[in-house]
């Protein structure tokens, strides 16, 4: 992190720790990474998502391609798909001293599991090509057909030191709950690699997208993510997945945050009392998830009164929230306007800086 | 307060707007038919451009299962979070009477006026005959 300065007034440096890079052409930028036999593939049946809407997002979305109306790069294409825009926009302005990348749709959630993986391994070539190897305060999240846990293991295997990637990237709906065993073999090798597992909301695990059925509406669809949420956290901690792999970190990207610690309660409080069911979780699922899980902060609640949000956060811990602004998608939060509240200096560094050095080793 | 010519009335059709800096101050001016309205060009919730949103309408439901659509075209709708403010008043559509655009008062002079009344015009060749959309600020 050279580009740090210290004692100079400048900006307050952030982190940005979900940032949605889109390829420019997938024939142009993609193709190059994926064999003959896929582009093949994808040009006779193109990509068939796990879901029960066949084509394109379940819901539509707050704004077009869910993208702020602002980022459509100047040279054509779509947002996200531009580096020197996403700089200037972005980057530059708002003092990102660290981008964490996230490609949605690009190879996860694709029910030909063999075409899964090759779209993975292909987006993860193309994150360093275009990307990371060009602008240095860029990392890549590794993708992985997660429905596939040993091809999974192999594409972390295979770029695992790889100083491109910050993290493991998933998606919140999967086929199933995310603690069962199915997965552990990549929890496994995310403690090997060293390196953060993510979880983005959003995916394709073709149940509906809330506990009870298809909602009507796409607001609906916006907070079940929360619920979607807790509900694989729960999975994690009640099949024992952190105490299984207690150098695991976790972190949950996009579903906010202010229900964690009701999450917890509710958590600690049954675990008192049905421990003969879970005998393998030995330590309050509160201490579990306070050692090993962390949040991304966008879409940040906004209580009123605002000091709710601070006491919020001091349930959770300054030191598990991560700074993100979603970038280019449309419920974007502006790093000087998100947090609406006053705090001590030292707190506001840790929330959007200083907690993804430390998280991501970058220190 | 200083009033300013922004732009001549042929510049900003109908349905049209242009944005302009006033004073350091970033202004959307917005023709509804022939009528202007000025608008500080930051959304008052996290400050995005309010110029690169979408002019909609207001749909409403005065109860359950109906529905209606009207005043199209006077509302803008922020190109980010989608917060919708009346460009005639500049109130939001969710909390009127506390999240406000700030407003600017607009109006159209005749070249003659514009330069009788000492209006700023540094960058427009003001022609006598021809009509100016004016802000004050």
């Amino acid at each position: 992190m050279d580009r740090v300065t210290t004692g100079q007034k400048i900006k307050l440096a952030i982190a940005d720790c979900d940032i949605h890079p889109t390829p420019k052409s997938v024939p142009v930028e993609i193709y190059p990474y994926l064999s003959k036999r896929w582009q093949d593939y994808m040009e006779t049946y193109g990509i068939i998502y796990r879901q029960g809407f066949p084509t394109g997002p379940a819901f539509p979305k707050g704004q077009p391609n869910a993208a702020r109306r602002d980022s459509y790069p100047p040279a054509g294409g779509k947002p996200g798909s531009d580096l020197s825009f996403m700089q200037s926009q972005h980057l530059d302005p708002n003092n990102v001293q660290l981008g964490i990348l996230n490609p949605l749709s690009c190879g996860q959630g694709v029910q030909n599991l063999d075409f899964s993986a090759a779209y993975c391994n292909a987006v993860n070539h193309w994150q360093i090509a275009e990307w990371t190897s060009k602008e240095p305060r860029l990392k890549a999240s590794l993708m992985i057909p997660y429905e596939d846990p040993l091809a999974s293991v192999k594409e972390i295997d295979l770029w695992g030191g790889d100083h491109n990637f910050a993290q493991i990237l998933l998606l919140s709906r999967t086929a199933e709950p995310l603690g069962q065993r199915k997965y552990w073999p990549i929890f496994e090798a995310a403690c090997r690699a060293n390196l953060p597992v993510a979880v983005h909301a959003f995916g394709y695990g073709g149940a509906p997208v809330t506990g009870g059925g298809w909602p009507s509406f796409y607001i609906e669809e916006m907070v079940g993510h929360a619920e979607n949420t807790q509900s694989l956290l729960t999975s994690m901690v009640f099949e024992g997945v952190f105490e299984r792999f207690p150098t695991l970190k976790l972190i949950l990207v996009e579903a906010g945050f202010a229900w964690l610690p009701a999450l917890t309660w509710r958590l600690d409080k049954l675990w008192n009392r049905m421990r003969k069911e879970i005998p393998h979780v030995t330590r309050p699922p509160s201490e579990l998830i306070r050692q090993q899980v962390w949040l991304t902060t966008q879409p940040m609640e906004e209580p009123e009164p605002r000091e709710h949000l601070l006491d919020t956060i001091e349930w959770i811990g300054w030191e598990k929230l991560l700074f993100a602004t979603d970038y280019p998608h449309w419920d974007f939060d502006e790093p000087s306007r998100a947090l609406p509240i006053r705090v001590g200096k030292e707190q506001k560094e840790a929330f959007f800086l200083q907690n993804a050095l430390e998280l991501y080793g970058l220190k | 307060m200083a009033r300013y010519v922004v732009a001549s009335v042929t510049e900003i059709l109908p349905g049209e707007r242009k944005l302009v800096t006033v004073r350091g101050r970033p202004i959307v001016i917005f023709n509804l038919d022939g009528e202007y309205f000025g608008i500080l060009d930051r959304c008052p919730h996290q400050g995005a451009s309010l110029c690169k949103g979408r002019l909609v309408g207001l749909v409403d439901a005065p109860r359950p299962g109906e529905y209606s659509f009207c005043r199209k075209g006077e509302i803008i709708r922020c190109p980010w979070h989608g917060w919708e403010f009346d460009i005639r008043t500049g109130k939001s559509r969710c909390e009127p009477e506390s999240i406000k655009a700030t407003q600017y008062d607009v109006g159209v002079k005749r070249g003659s006026e514009v330069i009788d009344e000492s209006y700023e015009a540094e960058t427009f060749d003001v022609v006598i005959e021809s009509d100016y959309v004016v802000v004050n600020v």
